[in-house]
């Protein structure tokens, strides 16, 4: 039998009560939302909090609304909900590709958005889909609100740009005018991790290329990184051709590691071949299908 | 801790420790072990309760985070009037051998039905896909959940014995 070992608990009765426990138990205090991450690294003690403040009665941190030109995705959205949110659906289909194959609907009812970018695990789905579509992280703490882009959430493996005291509060995504976006992802079965996966998001303006964006899952310590990519992408036209180049230039940049999961030329291979296919299929939803090359 | 959370229909309180699961605390506290444990890692699935009506895997859930919400298990599932008919399904289709998934997945066939009473078969097998069934190849599980959709809750106060519809 698996039981973490001993904690505190307290539920948090709004936002700043969160803070405020965190603060004053610094290092030792942990949010825990779904808790589908968290749980099972405390079973195993690869997490030992002294604290754990439970964020699961802040339904003011649960919605999805579009404020101005921008998706605001709050920390505590499930990923259920996210997968049955229509207007993420239209907006933003990369979350409806990656949310059917995230974990399975009972996990999704618990698991939260902020909990899977929080956890920064390499191959967690969610972050490779916020890095393609640049989205934004808005922390809060005892200093304030800080608006951090995915490009330096991530710190590596497991670790984010979250300091102690602070916590994730909302997501927020940009709406490109004329923008389309999609998720690859290839496991060994129903539900599982990715071997590897590639989210890629791009707006067609004038017949070229604008707001390319990559994200990489499981191949590399973080899914951000991939600009040498995206710089191939930009201002160019659609093209077999084009997206072909940028998923070669993908499976150059990423890092993969052999696993139980596969060898790391495998998942080269496939960093390089699902960015492709992930490009495709977002240009084909920005309305400009490219021909197979 | 004191917690006190709803089971079937029933307040139950209890001393609890913070790192007491939601699973354990059904088996051991309450002597409900119709709800089962396998895996512990949140892989099998055969531990899912309905948490405010939702299937949750109780191995990984912490009784303190479920006090104050409704919990309902396989002992819950029996009405006044009889066998739920998920469970009358389970009984017509064959939908078990050793039992050991049974609960979990009458309780995910049990939400799904109170959400979509007419679901297809991918629809099914869509919300079983997070449990594990090592014994029936799962075609019975989902002819079982079929058959609790053609026999609402209503209309099947008294299944007759034997029925094969
Ligand atoms: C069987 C199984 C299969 C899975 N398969 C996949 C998969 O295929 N793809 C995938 O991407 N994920 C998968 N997951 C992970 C799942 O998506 C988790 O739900 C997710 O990683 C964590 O979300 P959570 O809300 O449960 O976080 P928790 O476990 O509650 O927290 C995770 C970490 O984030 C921190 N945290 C949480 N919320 C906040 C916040 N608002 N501010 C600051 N810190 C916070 C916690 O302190 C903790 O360190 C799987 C999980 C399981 C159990
Ligand atoms: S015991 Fe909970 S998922 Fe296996
Ligand atoms: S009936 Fe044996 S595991 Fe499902």
């Amino acid at each position: 039998m698996q039981v973490p070992a001993s904690f505190e608990y307290r539920r948090a009765s709004s936002v700043e009560d969160a803070l405020a426990q965190l603060e004053r138990f610094g290092e030792e205090a942990r949010v825990i939302a779904g808790g589908h991450s968290l749980l099972p690294m405390m079973k195993l003690r690869l997490a030992r909090p002294g604290l754990l403040v439970d964020i699961n009665d802040l339904h003011e941190l649960d919605y999805v609304r579009l404020e101005g030109d921008e998706l605001c995705v709050g920390a505590l959205t499930r990923h259920r909900e996210l997968l049955e949110s229509e207007l993420v659906g239209r907006l933003f289909p990369i979350f409806h590709d990656a949310e059917r194959v995230i974990a399975d609907p009972p996990v999704r009812n618990r698991g939260t958005i902020g909990g899977s970018l929080c956890q920064a695990d390499p191959a967690e789905d969610l972050s490779a889909v916020c890095a393609a579509v640049r989205a934004v992280a808005v922390v809060l703490g005892g200093g304030g609100r800080r608006r951090v882009p995915m490009a330096e959430f991530y710190r590596g493996p497991y670790e984010t740009d979250v300091g102690t005291g602070e916590m994730l509060v909302e997501i927020r995504v940009p709406v490109v005018p004329g923008g389309g976006s999609a998720y690859e992802k290839v496991e060994r079965k129903t539900g599982d991790w990715a071997i590897a996966a590639a989210g890629a998001a791009l707006a067609v303006v004038d017949g070229r290329i604008a707001s390319p964006g990559i994200g990489l899952a499981a191949v590399g310590v973080s899914p951000v990184g991939y600009r040498r990519a995206e710089e191939a992408l930009a201002g160019r036209e659609p093209s077999a051709e084009v997206f072909a180049e940028a998923g070669r230039i993908a499976a150059e940049d990423c890092d993969p590691v052999t696993d139980t999961r596969g060898t790391a030329a495998y998942k080269r291979h496939l960093a390089g071949e699902l960015t492709e296919r992930a490009l495709r299929r977002a240009a084909e939803r920005a309305g400009r299908p490219v021909a197979a090359a | 801790m004191q917690v006190t959370i709803n089971v079937n229909g029933e307040d139950r309180t209890a001393e609890v420790e913070a790192r007491h699961l939601l699973v354990r605390f059904l088996r051991d506290d309450l002597g409900l072990t119709g709800t089962h444990w396998g895996c512990d890692t949140s892989n099998c699935g055969t531990c899912v309760v309905l948490l405010d009506g939702e299937p949750v895997k109780s191995c990984t859930v912490l009784a303190v985070m479920a006090d104050g919400h409704r919990v309902r298990t396989v002992e819950g599932l029996e009405g006044a009037d009889g066998l739920d008919p998920v469970q009358q399904g389970f009984i017509e289709q064959h939908g078990l051998q050793c039992g050991f998934c049974t609960p979990g997945m009458m309780l995910t066939a049990r939400a799904l039905l109170d959400r979509n009473p007419d679901p297809t078969d991918q629809e099914i097998r869509e919300a079983i896909s997070g449990q594990l069934c090592r014994c029936t190849g799962y075609l019975n599980i989902v002819r079982a959940v079929q058959w609790a959709a053609r026999h609402p809750l209503e209309a099947s106060a008294a299944p007759s014995a034997g029925s094969t519809s």
